[in-house]
């Protein structure tokens, strides 16, 4: 506890005024206005997310994690505040297709093969025939969906199918991932390994990462800076940086470091809670 | 196959009845004609005959009961009739023949078709306009929905005497009609399925920066496919029905309407039983071959589950 509390000095960023800030928010207000009146679902959120980052939003439901993660891809505009992504308003970002999205459901067209989904943003932003088969190979390769180009999506598990929308949202040069609790629907197991495996992707393809989560034990075992949110209205209430080492294997999580920071972030959502 | 038996056992049970309601509908008929011959009937008179109801009538004359079943005009004809009358004019008769119903069908099916060709297209241009402008949504559903409340049978005569007067005849009239009838199923099926996309889907999309027309091709359409053919099947059905009243109004000399008119205005109730019999015959074979394209089309989409 006592070594993760306050300021982590052992990583925090050394070149972090080198390094520049992918994704930019400050002060990000968000009201939606509903037929049962305004909802409050972001207020004063301010977060600099820097390039190769990995960062975890975690909060009860309701906090606005989606809402947030929305409102950088451009799919939700905020009603106050300034938000940059690569130094673009997100609408420029999304336009000029600066990000993967991976939504909460896989998502698949049903009529199209899994190669064919993962070709489905390559045909839309016009690469030519041939880079678009190299490049479906590769990132089925990367997501270890390698013989599983012409079957259809109910031919898959569930993980598979979640694993197939990782690796469209790959296919094109986006150094950004979005992801909105991609495995929340996975069983433990499964989750275990494709968190093993998004690291591993992570690694080599040096993105920077933004990732919705449920669950204390994936935000500390994948990220390098775990956004706690609080709801009603959804703000941050703790933001950690994290001290393992970009190395990871999953017994990392038996260490007394991985369940200080966990204790840290719980403690986070507790206080979230106590303030309602 | 396990619906086979179902199926079975409703047809045979309707037979079973249709078998069993010739005796009563026709017995009359049938004991005027035995009384004519030399049969005797109980009562004689045929005035009596009348007051006697049709059980009674049976049970008093059981003699007769076979011959209700091979009337030259019934009232009810029998099954085996109608099939012995089917047979005869689709088979025994050359198909250019006035009296075969393969002639007649022809006649109906080419008005069926052409309009639910244009019914078809009309209704998926209709439903892309209704699902990309909001104008269209919003002028456009009322109208469709309205033009269905009309009584088929009160305007069809007004288009056929409409287009009569503009010099034109035949087969466009009626496929007009067939057209009026099939458009607003496909309209409300296609409508139906171009927005069957879920806001996480389109989402997508925009994450992609794609424009209308690539959601359009490579979402909207594909997500539209089975919807579609769902509206098709009703499409065709209400077709046929459309060509069919169309052909009813002008006396019209040849289709599957002439014949059920004919049949009714010269007191050939086999005639008539046997263009309604073609006619549901032919609604089933369409409905059918939309049903298998469907099967094929889902299959080689992927979405056959
Ligand atoms: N389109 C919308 N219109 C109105 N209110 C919305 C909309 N989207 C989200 N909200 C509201 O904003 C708040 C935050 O929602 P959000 O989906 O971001 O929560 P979340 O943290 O992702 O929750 P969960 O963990 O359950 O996914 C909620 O109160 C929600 O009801
Ligand atoms: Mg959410």
């Amino acid at each position: 506890m006592v070594s993760v509390d306050g300021n982590p000095q052992g990583l925090e960023h050394s070149a972090k005024t080198a390094r520049s800030a992918v994704i930019s928010a400050s002060s990000v207000d968000l009201t939606f206005q509903t037929n049962d009146g305004p909802v409050h679902a972001l207020k004063d959120v301010s977060l600099d997310i820097e390039k190769g980052d990995f960062v975890s939003f975690i909060g009860p439901s309701g906090c606005g994690k989606t809402t947030f993660l929305r409102c950088i891809a451009g799919l939700e505009t905020p009603t106050g505040g300034a938000l940059s992504v690569n130094g673009m308003t997100p609408d420029e970002a999304r336009r000029a297709r600066a990000y993967g999205y991976v939504f909460q459901a896989a998502g698949l067209y049903p009529w199209r093969t899994i190669g064919g989904n993962v070709k489905l943003p390559l045909e839309i932003m016009g690469y030519s025939k041939a880079e678009q088969e190299a490049r479906v190979r590769r990132v089925l390769e990367l997501v270890d969906l390698a013989g599983f180009a012409r079957k259809y999506p109910w031919q898959l598990s569930g993980g598979m199918q979640q694993r197939a929308s990782i690796a469209r949202a790959l296919a094109f040069d986006a150094d950004i991932l979005l992801m909105d609790e991609p495995f929340g629907a996975l069983d433990e197991i499964v989750r275990d390994h494709l968190n093993e495996q998004l690291l591993q992707l992570w690694a080599r393809t040096e993105k920077t990462i933004g990732f919705v989560t449920h669950s204390i034990p994936e935000a500390v075992y994948l990220s390098t800076k775990i956004v706690v949110m609080s709801p009603r209205p959804g703000r941050i209430a703790d933001v950690i940086e994290s001290t393992l080492p970009r190395e990871r294997p999953l017994d990392i999580r038996d260490s007394p470091e991985f369940i200080a920071i966990a204790h840290r972030v719980r403690d986070g959502l507790r206080a979230g809670h106590a303030d309602d | 196959m396990r619906s086979v038996l179902p199926v079975l056992t409703i047809v045979a049970f309707i037979l079973g009845f249709w078998t069993l309601a010739v005796v009563p509908m026709n017995i009359h008929l049938a004991a005027d004609q035995a009384a004519r011959g030399d049969m005797v009937v109980e009562p004689d008179d045929a005035r009596a005959r009348q007051e006697v109801g049709a059980f009674a009538l049976a049970l008093g004359n059981p003699a007769v009961i076979p011959m209700t079943y091979t009337l030259d005009r019934p009232r009810l004809p029998g099954p085996q009739q109608v099939v012995v009358e089917l047979w005869n004019t689709v088979f025994a008769v050359a198909p250019t023949s006035n009296r075969s119903l393969i002639y007649h069908g022809w006649v109906t099916l080419s008005a069926t078709l052409l309009g639910f060709g244009m019914g078809t297209a009309l209704g998926i241009a209709l439903a892309v306009g209704i699902v990309f402008s909001r104008t269209m949504d919003l002028s456009v559903m009322p109208w469709a929905i309205a033009s269905q409340t009309i009584p088929i049978l009160a305007l069809a005569p007004m288009i056929i005497v409409v287009m009569g007067a503009l010099g034109i005849q035949g087969l466009l009239p009626k496929a007009i009609i067939s057209a009026y009838l099939s458009f607003f199923p496909v309209v409300v099926g296609m409508v139906k399925g171009l927005r069957s996309p879920d806001a996480m889907q389109l989402d997508l999309l925009r994450t992609y920066s794609a424009g209308p027309a690539q959601g359009f091709w490579k979402l909207r359409l594909p997500a539209s496919v089975p919807y579609l053919f769902a509206s098709l099947k009703i499409g065709i059905s209400a077709s046929l029905v459309g060509a069919i009243v169309g052909e009813l109004p002008t006396g019209a000399r040849a289709g599957f309407g002439a014949r059920m008119l004919v049949g009714d205005q010269y007191g050939q109730p086999l005639v008539t039983w046997a263009a309604l019999f073609a006619a549901a015959i032919t609604a089933a074979a369409l409905v059918g071959l939309f049903a298998a394209l469907e099967r094929v089309t889902l299959k080689r989409m992927g979405m056959a589950a």
